[in-house]
C-alpha cells in the first residue's frame, strides 16, 4: 500500500470500491451469498458472489472443454439433395474460406469459434482450480485470468450457433438438411458457456488472488 | 452496499483523488502508473481514448464501403452462376416476394452496423459538445453497442457455414465473395472502437454542459 496522506482521512484505498464503467466510488461492504453489488448510477454489476461458485465453474468448464473438443471433431450439419450429400463440421464451416486472402478470415473465424473458447476455457480451469481447493494460486494465475478476461468479447461460440439457425432457415428448401452429433453438442455447449459467465464474479476471482489462502 | 454518498450525489474516483483500475476495480491513489493487483495501466481519463475511437472508427467505417460494393456470396446452380452483394441479395429475396427475410437481412447487415458507426460518432462528440441527452441514456447507448457488436460477426458466420455446407458438386456451390473479409474486418474495427471509448467521460461535467442536475 502507498501512503494515503493527501487522500481524506479515515477512509482508506481497500475500503472503497469503484465502478470500472462510470467511475462512480463507493465504501465497500461485501454483499452476502446470491446478492448482488450494483452500481447505483449506472447499474453495472460490481460484486455478485454465489455460494459454490468456483466448484459450478470448473464443473462446467469440464464439460464446456469435452464438448468443443466432441463439437469440432465430429460432423456438424449434413445435407442432401438430388443423390448429392455433404458432411460438414465445425472446422469445415470456419475453413470455408480459402484461397488468396480469404485465408486470413479463415484463420480468424476458427479462432473465434474454436480456440478461443477452447484457451479461455483452460485458463479458467487453471486459475480456479487452485483457488477452489484452498491452494496457494497458480503460478502466473494473474496474468492467466487478466488474458482470459481480454478474450471474452472475442469468444463467439454462442453467435455461430445462431448462425447455424439462419442458414438452416437460407437453406432448408434447397435441399434436406439433416444434424450430426456436433450439431446438438454445440447447442448445449451455448447454454453453458453463458452459464459460465453468469457465475463467474470476476471481483472474486481477483480478491482471492490477491489474498490466497496460505495453508 | 453503501455509497459514498447519498444516491443524489455519487463521488466519481477521481473526485476522491482515486485513481481505479478498470478490470478489478481496486482503487489506488491518484498518480499511481499500474495497478498493483492485475497490472492494469491506470488512467484516470486516458487522454488519448477519443483519438484512438476515431481512428478504428474511420477504418470501420472504410471497411464497410467495399463490404457493400463486393458480392458477399457466389452461389452457382446447374445452370447458372450468380454473384450477390448484401443489399442486391436482400433486393432479390423481396423479388421473389420473401419479404420477411429482406427485411432481417437489410436489417442485420445495413441498419444495425449504420446504427453503431452512428452512436460511437455521437458518443464521442457527446464527451466534449453539449448534448440534449442524459447520461444514464448515453451509458445505456454505449451498452447496446458494445452488446451489440460481437452479434454482428454472424453474417459471416452464416456465410463459413453455407459456403462449407452447400458444396454438391455439379448441383449447386456457394461460395465466399471479397465482401465477406471486408465486413469481417469492418465489424473487427468497430468493436475495437467502442472497446477504446473511455465509458466514464460521460459521467464527468463538462464545462458548461449544466447536466449535474441530470445525473440521475
Amino acid at each position: 500500500m502507498k501512503d494515503f496522506a493527501d487522500i481524506e482521512p479515515g477512509l482508506a484505498l481497500d475500503d472503497l470500491i469503484v465502478c470500472p464503467q462510470c467511475d462512480a466510488a463507493y465504501r465497500f461492504k461485501k454483499p452476502g451469498n446470491g446478492e448482488r453489488a450494483q452500481c447505483q448510477r449506472c447499474h453495472k454489476t460490481l460484486v455478485a458472489p454465489r455460494r459454490n461458485a468456483g466448484l459450478q465453474i470448473i464443473a462446467v468448464a469440464f464439460a464446456v472443454l469435452f464438448l468443443i473438443v466432441g463439437a469440432a471433431y465430429f460432423p456438424f450439419l449434413t445435407i442432401d439433395a438430388a443423390g448429392n450429400t455433404n458432411a460438414v463440421s465445425i472446422l469445415d464451416a470456419a475453413l470455408a474460406f480459402s484461397g488468396g486472402p480469404m485465408i486470413f478470415l479463415s484463420l480468424a473465424t476458427a479462432a473465434l469459434i474454436i480456440f478461443i473458447p477452447l484457451v479461455r476455457v483452460l485458463l479458467t480451469l487453471y486459475v480456479l482450480i487452485p483457488i477452489v481447493l484452498d491452494r496457494p494460486a497458480a503460478k502466473y494465475a494473474i496474468p492467466a485470468f487478466r488474458l482470459s478476461e481480454a478474450m471474452r468479447p472475442w469468444s463467439m461460440a454462442e453467435i455461430f450457433a445462431i448462425g447455424c439457425a439462419v442458414a438452416l432457415v437460407k437453406v432448408a428448401d434447397l435441399a434436406n438438411l439433416g444434424f450430426g452429433p456436433a450439431f446438438w453438442m454445440f447447442g448445449i455447449l451455448v447454454v453453458l458457456v453463458i452459464a459460465q459467465d453468469s457465475f463467474m464474479c470476476k471481483w472474486s476471482v481477483w480478491y482471492r488472488l490477491e489474498h490466497p489462502k496460505t495453508s | 452496499m453503501v455509497s459514498s454518498g447519498t444516491s443524489q450525489n455519487i463521488v466519481s474516483a477521481r473526485e476522491l483523488g482515486v485513481v481505479a483500475c478498470r478490470r478489478c476495480t481496486k482503487a489506488w491513489p491518484l498518480g499511481t502508473e499500474r495497478c498493483g493487483r492485475c497490472g492494469k495501466a491506470l488512467e484516470s481519463r486516458d487522454p488519448l481514448s477519443l483519438q484512438r475511437v476515431w481512428a478504428y472508427w474511420i477504418m470501420g467505417v472504410i471497411c464497410y464501403i467495399p463490404a457493400n460494393l463486393y458480392p458477399m456470396l457466389q452461389t452457382k446452380t446447374l445452370f447458372q452462376s450468380d454473384e450477390s452483394t448484401i443489399i442486391g441479395g436482400a433486393v432479390e429475396l423481396a423479388h421473389h416476394g420473401s419479404f420477411g427475410v429482406a427485411a432481417i437481412i437489410l436489417f442485420a447487415s445495413v441498419v444495425i452496423p449504420l446504427g453503431k458507426f452512428w452512436a460511437i460518432a455521437f458518443l464521442a462528440i457527446s464527451v466534449r459538445e453539449r448534448t440534449m441527452v442524459s447520461k444514464g441514456m448515453r451509458q445505456v447507448l454505449y451498452e447496446v453497442v458494445e452488446y451489440i457488436g460481437r452479434w454482428s460477426m454472424i453474417d459471416i458466420f452464416v456465410v463459413a457455414i453455407l459456403s462449407a455446407l452447400v458444396q454438391l458438386k455439379t448441383l449447386a456451390s456457394i461460395n465466399p465473395g471479397m465482401a465477406s473479409i471486408f465486413f469481417a474486418l469492418s465489424v473487427i474495427f468497430t468493436m475495437l472502437s467502442a472497446q477504446a471509448f473511455d465509458s466514464r467521460m460521460i459521467w464527468d461535467v463538462q464545462a458548461g454542459n449544466g447536466a449535474r442536475s441530470r445525473d440521475e
